[in-house]
């Protein structure tokens, strides 16, 4: 049984082999050489986040060229889960990327380098990707593999004075199988399947339980997350984009994610550009997201240990949210100025609104103001995100 | 073995074929549209993967999130 399911494999090997060695008669080309500029700002639930990011891609030869940039995000407040037990969070993460990009003929390999740090959290991405133009160019096969490993801490000290406790490691492995297909001269459709695998210490040490605890003038207490110490998401995502009537494209997303946590979750998405002559590029988007809950999340247990597995991190609650975006793009010196043959500049406005279908507001609500534990009004928010950019092609 | 004969077959077939001898069904001077910025999958990286980041770390869904190649293939 076992060979003959490795001599069904090692067929299915050749013909993806042979897929990817079909000859090309014409090469494919790397992306023009850029430096970018970013700040972003999102604020919401608590939350204050500013980034910003620096990118330079160069070319060196036709076939070869090298991609560098660095992120630095500074969090100041709280989400609700925090601000529920008194403490704020002021943090800074800084993440490094290196990419090396070489293409032969219509193959693209891409490697690529990730060093994330904050004070109580590290993180390390090892990524590789094949791209594979075929069939006439009218399809783009792409296979990428991620290799992440994260050092878990928490912060028991103040934000000015940290004192942090190294909790243990975590370990991700993603794999991506990509496909774009041309299928008119106005439509292109893409699929997009991934599997990621996590090991290690998974949960966020800085969100709690809370279980029905009647010595306590709250009603309740509050207890460590214990999360199961493995993991396995798969996400499916179709896409199509439509060039209309007029010069303008319209793009549909659709994408479905399970896990073995029992979350499924559901994205739906539009989106429409318009440019106007070859100078403003208008964009509105409009995106509905909907989850359910951890099979180990609960707003409120019954009592402490009630089960080995036990989690109230809202990301793991039943929810959903819409976010409405606009973006607009200025493309400026189309003669070029100096060694940059032209510019943009962007700016990008959402406006995410979360409402949690069973993760309550424990914060603003309690016995205090007549609310019992387990009756106090669900949690929502909205959040708002800039980003303000300029792109410099050289 | 005989599993493995067809697919190293196909495989042969697949390998001796040029893309000049597959028919393309846009022709490359039928691609114009396509190859407007408009509609690459994403214009912009950085934009795109600290949104991607931002609905990870506040949803329990993640990956799959973009589509391989750009807008055209024209080259």
């Amino acid at each position: 049984m076992r060979l003959e399911s490795a001599r069904g494999i090692l067929g299915r090997l050749a013909v993806l082999i042979a897929l990817l060695l079909v000859r090309a008669a014409c090469a494919d080309v790397l992306p023009d050489d850029r430096a970018d500029l970013f700040y972003s700002k999102y604020s919401g639930g608590g939350m204050d986040i500013t980034g910003y990011s620096a990118l330079v891609r160069k070319k060196f030869t036709e076939n070869f060229a090298v991609e560098g940039s660095y992120f630095i995000d500074k969090v100041s407040g709280a989400s609700i889960d925090v601000l529920s037990q008194a403490s704020q969070i002021k943090d800074e993460r800084k993440q490094k990327t290196a990419t090396v990009q070489y293409v032969h003929d219509k193959t693209t390999y891409t490697a690529s380098y990730i060093e994330s740090v904050e004070r109580d959290y590290r993180s390390n991405t090892t990524s590789f990707s094949l791209k594979q133009d075929m069939f006439g160019d009218l399809t783009t096969l792409s296979l990428a593999f991620a290799n992440t490993t994260d050092t878990v801490g928490e912060n028991n000290g103040t934000a000015e004075v940290p004192i942090i406790t190294w909790l243990g490691h975590a370990g991700s492995k993603s794999y991506d199988i990509d496909l774009s297909q041309i299928l008119t001269k106005n439509f292109i459709a893409g699929v997009n399947f991934n599997v990621i695998t996590d090991q290690g210490y998974l949960a966020n040490p800085y969100r709690s339980v809370r279980f029905i605890d009647a010595s306590n003038p709250n009603g309740y207490s509050l207890g460590g997350q214990v999360y199961p110490d493995t993991r396995t998401s798969t996400a499916v995502q179709i896409e199509g984009k439509y060039y209309l009537p007029y010069r303008a494209a319209l793009t549909a997303s659709y994408r479905w994610f399970r896990d073995t946590w029992s979350i499924v979750g559901n994205t739906y998405e539009i989106d429409y550009t318009h440019p106007i002559s070859n100078v403003w590029i208008l964009e509105g988007r409009f995106r509905y997201y909907k989850q359910n809950s951890a099979n180990f999340y609960s707003d409120l247990f019954q009592y402490a240990g009630e089960y080995r597995f036990e989690g109230r991190d809202q990301d793991l609650a039943a929810q959903d949210n819409y976010t409405i975006g606009a973006k607009v793009t200025y493309a400026f010196l189309p003669d070029g100025w100096k060694m940059f043959k032209r510019a943009t500049a962007t700016f990008d406005v959402s406006r995410i609104t979360f409402h949690y279908l069973d993760f309550r507001n424990i914060k603003d609500f309690g016995v205090k103001n007549g609310y019992k534990p387990g009756d106090e009004p669900l949690y929502q928010f909205n959040a708002t995100v800039y980003q303000v950019y300029m792109s410099m092609f050289f | 073995m005989h599993r493995i004969r067809p697919a190293l077959f196909a495989a042969c077939v697949l390998m001796t074929a040029a893309c000049s001898n597959i028919q393309p069904w846009v022709k490359p001077y039928e691609r114009d549209r396509l190859a407007d910025p408009i509609m690459a999958w994403d214009r912009d990286a950085i934009s795109a993967a600290y949104l991607d980041h931002i609905r990870e770390s506040r949803e329990g869904s993640r990956g799959a999130s973009g589509s391989a190649g750009g807008g055209c293939g024209c080259n």
